[in-house]
């Protein structure tokens, strides 16, 4: 994607859904929005149901934790493949209170993706119908992928990450 | 006479809105269904009226995995994806790293990937279509075929020395120039391949009751498709002439020349025939490779802080024994930023979702399976259909364990 598309499709979001735009950059020619946790499902209703921008494909939906550990996020990759663009939606909230409105009405296909978050993540998307744990076992009581929960037990005496640890 | 009549009709009404249905746990591990896989099948007689798959029996956390992990040694994770066609794992994971780091890499090394992810299509897809017929009670075909499975393995032992979870390439290029029994392996399979898929078509292409087993049989629409993020020849066999080598070329796929087929109705059977073209697109593109193959250019990019130099400078020359010691431990820095890099896979788009912070490991590896996208049609799917039919729905769609639970 070139600049110049961007700065188009940055400005009809713009008109359409005031003030929903945090950035919008372009690392590695890939057009990245972050958005407003408020605004979300208006972008995407509003990507998905324009005519001209049309982005009728979900490629991919997953959670991340923001660096200072203290915020989560979920991000979209959409697709449009007439035009062949491709898009990333970002939007993040804070991790004690991670709700989100859900895109399965927008995306069927949203479903499982979702649900793969919530098991990693615990991030509750609103309104989705059968938000449960996905991959792992329905008795865990943590949400593995968040930062919180290193890889190994840190009890352990035996090993020094000391140098090579992250 | 008339009002009993009446009467009696009405006893059957009741009786239907009393049915039971009958519970039918198909899975975890079921001999038909290649793979673990639990679906709660809801049944009226044969017919399914609504399934419940549960998935993740196989989970190995290698999200989890990853985040620990230098760059170097994901590469193994990704070999466990979509086992039956690791190299692609393979060489996409190589190509995000690429990516990241803005590797420029030699024409020729872009060409033996194009080969080695060629190959490894056409091992993915016989396997898949083999299993159909196998799943439709055609044994022969599968047995007659999977030996050639077994030259393409020959062809990546001799390039990386594993078969099933291979590990192949480098970020970069190949670990080693390839043999040239490599070259010849390849040579004999694309002379003998044809002939013996032909063999395989004639067993079941036109097969009356093989026709008249997969037509109508799990049939998907174009659009529901699109919905639920159908990639690959899922998405091709219901009329969409998406491929990730076309829309977004890696690895120079520009360069060649190819046909995308695409079916019509999405069942069964025109996922089977898409899968079948494909293998013989797939041998196109690598005797384009062979045939276009520049002479120069050697067997990996320039890049000295992620490809590990020769043993003889790393025990003469200090420099490369620094280098050496710093990819060993993974203490190379990478530059921070977030990258999506696709590639077509077996199956579908296969999708790699990295956010680095800069550090020896990833900050955030996300893997698009698309498998688990698109297995969550199933039920959907198979609703209303005879039980036998959902058998081979499930193994038409190529739904690998290993993607699916990752």
């Amino acid at each position: 994607m070139s600049q110049d598309l961007l700065n188009k499709l940055t400005e009809s979001i713009n008109q359409n859904v005031a003030g929903a735009i945090e950035k919008a950059e372009l690392p590695y020619d890939f057009a990245t929005f972050t958005i407003h946790k408020d605004h979300i499902h208006e972008v995407l209703e509003f990507l998905r149901s324009d005519k001209d921008w049309n982005f009728h494909f979900l490629t991919d939906l997953t959670g991340f934790q923001t660096a200072d550990e203290k915020q989560l996020g979920v991000v979209y990759h959409l697709h449009n493949m007439m035009k062949n663009i491709r898009v990333r939606i970002k939007t993040h909230f804070d991790i004690n209170k991670p709700e989100i409105p859900t895109a399965t009405d927008i995306w069927p296909g949203a479903n499982w993706m979702e649900r793969e978050t919530y098991d990693f993540y615990g991030v509750k998307f609103k309104g989705h119908p059968n938000l449960k744990r996905i991959l792992n076992v329905d008795e865990m009581d943590i949400f593995p992928l968040r930062k919180e929960y290193p890889l190994e037990d840190q009890q352990r005496e035996d090993k020094s990450d000391k140098m090579f640890g992250r | 006479m008339a009002k009993k009549e009446k009467e009696s009709v009405k006893q059957t009404d009741d009786f239907v809105e009393e049915k039971e249905y009958s519970i039918l746990n198909l899975g975890p591990t079921h001999p038909a269904t290649h793979g673990i896989f639990q679906n709660v099948l809801k049944m009226d007689g044969e017919i399914i009226h609504e399934a419940t798959p549960t998935v993740g029996y196989i989970h190995r956390a290698f999200e989890k995995l990853a985040e620990r992990r230098p760059y170097a040694q994901i590469t193994t994770l990704t070999d466990r994806l979509n086992y039956c066609s690791s190299p692609i794992n393979n060489m996409g994971w190589h190509m995000t790293v690429e990516k990241l780091i803005g590797a420029k890499l030699p024409k020729r090394v872009e060409y033996m990937r194009v080969i080695v992810m060629e190959l490894s299509r056409i091992a993915d897809h016989l396997i898949c279509n083999s299993v159909i017929g196998v799943d439709t009670g055609a044994m022969t075909g599968f047995l007659y075929i999977f030996q050639w499975r077994e030259k393409i393995y020959d062809i990546y032992e001799s390039i990386c020395g594993a078969r099933l979870t291979t590990n192949m390439g480098r970020i970069g290029g190949f670990e080693r120039e390839w043999p040239q029994k490599t070259w010849d392996l390849i040579d004999s399979f694309l002379k003998n391949y044809p002939k013996a898929l032909q063999e395989f078509a004639n067993l079941l292409e036109r097969n009356k009751i093989f026709m008249d087993r997969t037509i109508n049989c799990g049939p998907i629409s174009a659009e529901m498709a699109l919905n639920y993020s159908f990639t690959g020849p899922n998405l091709r066999a219901a009329g969409v002439d998406y491929d990730v080598r076309v829309a977004t070329p890696y690895s120079s796929y520009e360069d060649f020349n190819f046909t995308v087929p695409i079916g019509t109705s999405g069942d069964t059977y025109d996922r089977f025939m898409v899968r079948q073209e494909e293998m013989y697109q797939s041998m196109d593109i690598i005797k384009q490779a062979i045939k276009n193959m520049p002479k120069e250019g050697g067997f990996h990019a320039d890049v000295p802080d992620f490809y590990l130099p020769p043993k003889e400078e790393v025990y003469n020359n200090m420099e490369a024994l620094i280098y050496h010691f710093k990819i060993v431990m993974g203490e190379t820095d990478v530059p921070k930023g977030e990258i999506y890099h696709s590639v077509e896979g077996g199956n579908g788009e296969l999708g790699f979702y990295l956010q680095s912070d800069g550090g020896r490991t990833p900050f955030r590896l996300h893997f698009r399976r698309p498998c688990f996208i698109y297995y969550q049609a199933y039920p959907e799917m198979i609703k209303g259909s005879m039980l036998s039919d959902a058998i081979i729905t499930m193994s038409s769609m190529n739904v690998i364990a290993g993607e699916l639970d990752a």
